[in-house]
């Protein structure tokens, strides 16, 4: 082919840059069977680790006989609290700044809790050996209900913190209280109150569910005693995180540990934290001398490895007659579980919950959380959200459609009402937040007019109507939302992981040939990061997508960075990558300027390349340019074409969105079926318009089951209820509505390539689009406001307590 | 509970004779992923509702991990990795799930594969219903399930050798 002929237009499209709705790289191992996951590994002389867990919620353990389990052949070692003690590892530090047990250290305080490692040949005899293993118990108090773990005579649930009055967040009110936090102008809030000419109160509760990604937690220890070097493959969300925490609680230097986060199934949150199985797995191997793998079960995963949510919020709204907000006073009381291993920023107990005043021109605010201990499992991982940031969503979207309902007005119309206006950014939030960007008007108009919303309230009085004359059983909701998330952390002044500032990174290099592989801290769990990095590289320095190689998950030759969750990839190392791209493309320049024997001034970037400024036939390639850095760097210049870049945000991100979801319910059944749910998505500039749809897709998909059932539900026992698939919603294909995507681009303008994030927004916003949906059903009939989750049971329910079965 | 007796197993997996001898307790699913390395089929749930162990056994989508090895005695077996058609080039499902972005984190795609290939020997030319209905046995968490419908629909129409016309939405 002539180069000369090839148009501008074809160069563009040839790079697949960003933009483009290119195929995903990662997919041509998958649908092959090619992928490596962790349990797809295996090392020669591997052992399998599997554990004791308690049967009750509460109870001393009195003894623990394991002699069975090691007489029988194949049972390598069983390994309890006792045997962890010499080395300090019986208990270990969580990301919250409390500790949590790694093996019952004489006492369970949640079902299921971890007890005895057994490490045995194969899976199988490590389960027979668990079988062998004889506990006695000796059973207490339990307490689940999280608004009776403050009573006076409650149970003591952590004997070893007795005495602490001050906890890594300031004092704690009561023995099973956690920490208390709180933020915002209380005084002036509460005069808005006092001043109110109308009020709601609702308590709007967010159940306790999990993110049940399909692939479960795993890993594979394999200690090198000779060496002294730690292999670490693990469903790590954050290998370079788990590297660091590795090392300081196993005294391995952190140089000879070597973390490998391999293909993720899936993560959503679950696969942030350190658990139990990894320590267990790494002391094993290093007491057995053999590579030790440990994968959870389904069971273990659900009632183990981190929950979500299980916030109970107080939300209050002050307004006008007129129904202009005038005040917001949220209270939270925050289920932690047994320890506080709730995964935020160090400085964050209860994440980013103070983004509870969305989308709306909140005058004054006040937000009070406390957070308390239950015989639960321990966690509060942000299940496919930045931290704490969809139950602040569920908090104000539910609280916007209460107050629409108290004033006789229409939601749609309160919220544009309230919305902070488009030149009021960057906003500063009445909670301390500095909201980057947005035009909230425009996007709810678009999705309005899109769903054709007045029709559809017309639709829906009529339908009212006809059901009030009994000419249908069934009601018609229309749940309207519009949130605001706050995503990307973080900024290093305000956001750390024991200790370590929340930047991301990227090292890119460029071969002679003009090929790339660039190395990020970030780490797909099904994102498609090898695609879309390589877009962002593309359009950066003019290199096609498929001549870049992605590599993420090695400690060894990825720049250190805080991993994937909380919608931080696309903005902090999305941003890594384009400004090392940066560096990478003023050394070309320099480069193309002695080639050109021109001033580097004289020089402008053109798709692939650069040109001489008026005289465009006098180019150089990025191609050649690579070949020229290795061949013949300009004197004085260092040769090579490679950079690295730790980038740390000045500021979050703030993606939107408006969705919008028509249902209609059979009050004789419960039945919900889902008619049509628009989803308007703003995460500025869209790098794959392909995947970020695919995002959304999923992303709603898992906010149709978290609203309509999904659950962790416990006894009064504290035993869990339903840690199966047999119990635990995840939808099928059947079930899943069908989804219309939609998308304004306001580009965020403090990020390199204006990009905000998008993975999470579609749970974030879908759960109270649900949500509003079902009370929105219910609401002509009386009712203010329904819990979740709706499934059928809980809304014939509704039905028949509304007197509707007759 | 000691020392397990093993027995003789021999069967047919991806058109090659595999003769071995097991654990009657062995699942199918650990004997092609321990055994026979066949990795690409996983386990997402050990009770059979989330099909990411679904193989091919005799034409029937089977869930493997709730059946035993002795029990596919004698019995053909085809996995992801012998999905491809024999010239090497991808299936038309292969190709559809990549082209329709049916896929993200890629652990139930191997199942979902699978089941979508004897769904579409069933009934080569399904509606959306018929594919929603059809591939309900497997879970997956990352799509939504709207891309792997048009997956299977771009892959019905190549069988079938039409060109896959995307409905507008």
């Amino acid at each position: 082919m002539n180069e000369m002929v090839i148009t501008r237009a074809e160069r563009e499209a040839r790079l697949e840059g960003m933009g483009c709705k290119r195929k995903r790289v990662e997919d041509v191992r998958f649908t092959q069977g090619k992928g490596q996951y962790v349990d797809d590994i295996k090392l020669p002389g591997m052992l399998h680790g599997d554990f004791v867990r308690s049967q009750y919620a509460h109870a001393n353990i009195k003894r623990i006989d394991a002699s069975k389990a090691l007489a029988l052949p194949g049972v390598v070692a069983v390994i309890t609290a006792e045997e962890l003690k010499p080395l300090g590892l019986h208990w270990m530090p969580t990301l919250a700044g409390d500790v949590q047990a790694v093996l019952a250290d004489g006492r369970v305080s949640f079902q299921n809790q971890e007890i005895a490692f057994v490490v045995a040949e194969n899976r199988y005899i490590a389960d027979d050996a668990i079988q062998l293993i004889e506990v006695e118990y000796e059973e207490l108090p339990v307490i689940v209900d999280p608004f009776r773990a403050m009573d006076p005579d409650a149970p003591v649930l952590r004997p070893d913190l007795a005495g602490k009055t001050t906890g890594a967040h300031g004092p704690r009110k009561h023995h099973n209280h956690i920490f208390e936090w709180t933020i915002g102008d209380k005084s002036a809030t509460d005069d808005a109150f006092a001043n109110a000419e109308v009020t709601i109160k609702e308590l709007i509760s967010y159940h306790r569910t999990h993110p049940s990604p399909l692939e479960t937690c795993q890993c594979l220890a394999s200690f090198d005693k000779i060496k002294g070097e730690l292999t670490l493959y693990g469903t790590f969300q954050a290998p370079h995180v788990i590297r660091t925490v590795a090392s300081l609680l196993s005294k391995i230097p952190e140089h000879k540990i070597h973390v490998i986060a391999p293909d993720i199934g899936g993560g959503f949150g679950n696969k942030v934290g350190a658990y139990a199985g990894y320590i267990c797995s790494i002391v094993a191997s290093i007491v057995t001398g053999l590579p030790v793998k440990w994968v959870e079960d389904r069971m273990e995963n659900l009632s183990t490895t981190s929950f979500a949510r299980d916030y109970h919020m107080t939300t209050e709204i002050a307004a006008t007659k007129d129904g202009k907000v005038t005040g917001l006073r949220v209270h939270v009381l925050a289920d932690h579980g047994a320890f506080d291993s709730c995964a935020d920023p160090s400085k964050w107990p209860a994440g980013f919950m103070n983004i509870v005043t969305g989308s709306y021109d909140f005058p004054v605010a006040h937000l009070a959380v406390d957070g308390v201990y239950t015989n639960k499992a321990p966690g509060g991982v942000a299940y496919r959200c930045s931290f704490r940031v969809t139950e602040a969503a569920y908090c104000i979207e539910r609280a916007m459609d209460i107050l629409a309902q108290k004033l006789g007005m229409d939601p749609a119309d309160l919220r544009m009402k309230n919305f902070i206006r488009r030149e009021q950014f960057p906003y500063q939030s009445a909670l301390g937040w500095e909201y980057d960007s947005g035009d909230y008007h425009l996007a709810m108009q678009k999705a309005m007019d899109a769903i054709g919303y007045r029709e559809l309230r017309a639709e829906q009085k009529a339908k009212q109507e006809a059901f009030r004359r009994g000419e249908t059983r069934e009601i018609m909701g229309i749940g309207v939302t519009f949130f605001t998330e706050i995503v990307g952390a973080g900024p290093s002044k305000n956001c750390d992981i024991l200790g370590v500032a929340m930047f991301d990174s990227a090292e890119i290099r460029i071969h002679p040939t003009g090929s790339i592989i660039a190395r990020m801290g970030s780490k797909s769990q099904g994102q498609g990061h090898e695609t879309t990095w390589a877009q962002i590289i593309a359009t950066e320095l003019g290199i096609p997508a498929d001549d870049i190689m992605i590599e993420e998950g090695n400690t060894d030759t990825a720049p250190y960075g805080l991993g994937t969750y909380g919608s931080r990839s696309t903005p902090v190392a999305g941003a890594a990558i384009a400004m090392a791209a940066r560096k990478i493309k003023n050394k070309a320049q320099m480069i193309a300027a002695h080639l050109l024997e021109v001033s580097e001034y004289d020089l402008e970037w053109d798709i692939d390349g650069f040109r001489v400024k008026g005289n465009p036939e006098r180019v150089k390639t990025m191609k050649e340019i690579a070949w020229a850095a290795y061949n013949s760097p300009p004197p004085g210049l260092e040769p090579g074409l490679e950079a690295v870049n730790y980038y740390d945000p000045p500021n979050m991100t703030y993606p939107f969105g408006a969705y919008f979801c028509v249902m209609d319910i059979d009050v004789d059944t419960g039945v919900a079926k889902i008619r049509r749910f628009y989803a308007l998505d703003d995460c500025g500039t869209r790098i794959n318009p392909m995947i970020i749809e695919g995002q959304v897709h999923g992303g709603l998909t898992e906010a149709f089951a978290i609203a309509m059932g999904q659950e962790i539900k416990y006894d009064e026992m504290g035993n869990v209820q339903g840690a199966s698939f047999m119990d635990f919603f995840l939808p099928t294909a059947v079930e899943t509505p069908h989804w219309e995507t939609d998308f304004t681009v306001t580009p965020s303008p403090h990020h390199p390539i204006g990009a905000k994030g998008v993975g999470e927004s579609p749970n974030v916003g879908g759960v109270p689009a649900f949500s509003n949906a079902v009370n929105d059903a219910f609401g002509f009939l009386g009712t203010t406001h329904i819990q979740m989750p709706h499934d059928a049971w809980r809304v014939w329910e509704v039905a028949r307590r509304l007197g509707l079965h007759g | 509970m000691s020392e397990i007796d093993t027995i003789p197993v021999s069967l047919t997996v991806n058109g090659r004779k595999v003769q071995r001898f097991v654990e009657p307790r062995t699942l199918l699913i650990h004997f092609l992923r321990e055994e026979l390395n066949l990795t690409g089929a996983h386990i997402g749930c050990e009770t059979s509702h989330c099909g990411a162990c679904t193989v091919e056994i005799d034409g029937a989508s089977v869930k493997s991990c709730t059946m035993f090895a002795v029990q596919a005695n004698g019995a053909s077996v085809t996995t992801v990795e012998g999905l491809a058609n024999a010239d090497g080039t991808l299936h038309a499902l292969q190709e559809g799930f990549r082209q329709m972005h049916g896929l993200q984190c890629g652990f139930c795609t191997p199942g979902m594969l699978m089941r979508a290939k004897v769904l579409l020997s069933e009934n080569p030319d399904p509606t959306e219903e018929e594919i929603r209905f059809g591939i309900a046995g497997n879970l997956c968490r990352c799509t939504g399930y709207q891309n792997i419908v048009k997956a299977i629909q771009y892959a019905a129409a190549k069988l079938n050798g039409r060109t896959y016309q995307e409905a507008a939405e």
